[in-house]
């Protein structure tokens, strides 16, 4: 335990110099902010407190953002020992592989939580100034908190992977890139064009659930939508979350985490030094 | 007495080519061996077998009586890289820090370790602005590290200046001293030479000759050279008399003696009235290296 912690500490630390942390939060501050002032505009007829509504606009930039960081931070973790030249010395000190990557994970997730809670804080803040009421949506909030949290592990695990696979930070970069394109972007149009040429039939009613449930980020939307009162209000998605049991969005997001870094501890016992 | 180390009949190929070819040897407690050998002798690939960084194909290898790499052996072994590298974005005290930790020990012995390398004056400085020779020194604190009873050291005074080589073969006699077993590869033999007991010769994977020294100088057997300086006036009369011998711009004669002819050749050159005086140079350490690692394929 304490050589994880200290492994965390040191690369909490480097992230500190490198100005990850700095980067994280702002990008989450600036963007949350913008939304909460966006959405102060179509209001009061929806019949949902304010802080909900942001909530539901929160949940549709994280999925972007969230993941996007996730990766910054992670696609040199094991790229960058190897291209320093600080893998092999390392692999011979008592530490196991595994304890090393839970090391990164904890300070890459604790600056992580650092930037969700600063951005999201700070919405919540502008929803509270703006209607008093909005105290209605904080479980919303802490929901979207812990699942924003879990996507971000997800993340940082595939990142990891990918930076064990590429054994090249550039290459890492290039796959940390195309993992965000191909889960956060492409993975919905393509479906979205499936389901509209399906036209309803058994592929949209089979075979869509369980594509939004095998995609994390998909899942994390699901699961912010249907715990929240404001899925009228997030409006595309609604429909489907209504479809999709609670349970089984949630399970989706908790093990994702664990699948992800059980890949990137997979991927990192085949990099030799 | 049990060996720290041990290697019998190890083997290691990449692809088709063989790095390592049925090398045995053995380290004991407190004995500080060298490896020698050109660039691709495998000297890199036998320390990373040993540290258990990659596996090998034949042989068996025994760390501190443990399997190389397990967890038995990484906590008894140290190991200081060539060039050693660091996280530029941390200072040396941070650094030590959590090598000290991921050994169990305390953190807050750091400073004194860096200071028994000379670099407590840039402890709260960040290792990018280092040079060369401290980054090499902020590589041997750690690997003083809890008193390790192996010490595997790839190049280690590469990058030092002569005054920083004399204080880290000191601290690896302090360390030999306690019991230490340290193996170290070095492209140089006269550099090793009086720092260590042994020495090993590795050329294309095979070991070529082990031993002392004087050892390996015995084995090798190579000539003497002798350097004859006339008496005025009479180098003609010399050279007659010394017919095997060649003449130089210098105006000396030079003979090469096979050693089991030295003592008499000496007896007859001084016994000759021409000679005014004579050098006996034995054969250079670098003769004896070149002799071990090119006698493979010749």
């Amino acid at each position: 335990m304490n050589r994880i912690l200290s492994t965390a500490g040191v690369e909490f630390r480097i992230a500190l110099r490198n100005r990850w942390v700095a980067i994280a939060v702002a990008l989450m501050v600036v963007f949350a902010l913008v939304l909460a002032a966006a959405g102060a505009a179509p209001t009061g007829d929806i019949g949902a407190d304010r802080l909900s509504v942001i909530v539901a606009s929160l949940t549709s930039l994280a999925v972007y953002l969230v993941p996007l960081i996730a990766l910054l931070m992670s696609f040199d973790a094991i790229a960058g020992e190897v291209e320093r030249g600080t893998l092999p010395l390392l692999l011979t000190y008592p530490v196991s592989r595994a304890e090393i990557l839970a090391g990164k994970l904890l300070a890459h997730l604790a600056i992580l939580t650092l930037a969700v809670a600063a951005g999201y804080g700070a919405a919540a803040l502008a929803a509270f100034w703006m209607d008093p009421a909005s105290a209605a949506g904080l479980p919303a909030l802490l929901r979207l908190v812990a699942s924003s949290v879990l996507l971000g592990a997800t993340f940082l695990g595939a990142g990891y992977g990918l930076s064990a696979l590429a054994r090249r930070p550039s290459g890492a970069a290039g796959l940390a890139v195309g993992l965000w394109l191909g889960a956060v972007v492409l993975y919905d149009l393509v479906l979205l064009a499936l389901v509209v040429s399906d036209g309803g039939g058994a592929l949209t009613t089979q075979a869509l659930p369980v594509a939004l449930l095998a995609n994390p980020a998909d899942a994390f939307r699901l699961f912010n939508l249907a715990a929240a009162q404001a899925s009228a209000a997030a409006g595309g998605m609604g429909g489907a979350a209504a479809a999709i049991p609670l349970w089984q969005s949630a399970l989706s997001v908790a093990l994702w985490p664990v699948a992800a870094l059980a890949l990137a501890i997979a991927a990192f016992r085949k990099v030799s030094p | 007495m049990t060996s720290t180390l041990t290697i019998s009949h190890l083997t290691k190929r990449f692809g088709g080519v063989e790095a390592l070819s049925d090398v045995s040897l053995s380290v004991e407690p407190g004995q500080r061996v060298a490896l020698l050998g050109h660039n691709g002798a495998g000297k890199s690939t036998m320390m990373k077998i040993i540290l258990g960084l990659i596996p090998f194909d034949g042989g068996a290898v025994t760390v501190c009586g443990a399997t190389p790499g397990s967890a038995a052996a990484r906590a008894q072994v140290a190991y200081l890289p060539e060039n050693a590298a660091f996280h530029p974005a941390l200072t040396g005290e941070e650094q030590i820090r959590h090598y000290l930790s991921l050994r169990g020990e305390r953190p807050a012995q750091a400073l004194d370790l860096l200071a028994r390398v000379g670099l407590e004056g840039a402890a709260t400085r960040r290792i990018g602005t280092y040079s060369k020779g401290m980054r090499q020194r902020v590589g041997l604190a750690q690997a003083l590290i809890g008193k390790p009873r192996l010490l595997v050291l790839d190049e280690p005074t590469s990058g030092l200046d002569p005054v920083s080589r004399r204080d880290f073969y000191a601290l690896l006699d302090d360390l030999a001293a306690g019991g230490t077993a340290i193996l170290l590869s070095s492209h140089a033999l006269t550099e090793v030479e009086a720092r260590t007991d042994r020495i090993l010769i590795l050329s294309k994977g095979r070991l070529m000759a082990q031993g002392t020294l004087s050892d390996l100088r015995r084995a090798a057997a190579l000539p003497v050279a002798i350097s004859v300086a006339p008496a005025s006036g009479q180098k003609a009369a010399l050279a007659a008399a010394l017919p095997m011998a060649r003449a130089n711009g210098d105006g000396r004669l030079h003979l090469d003696i096979a050693q089991g002819d030295k003592l008499a050749m000496l007896a007859r050159i001084t016994g000759l009235p021409q000679v005014a005086d004579l050098e006996v140079i034995p054969p250079s350490l670098e003769d004896i290296y070149s002799h071990f690692s090119r006698r493979d394929g010749q």
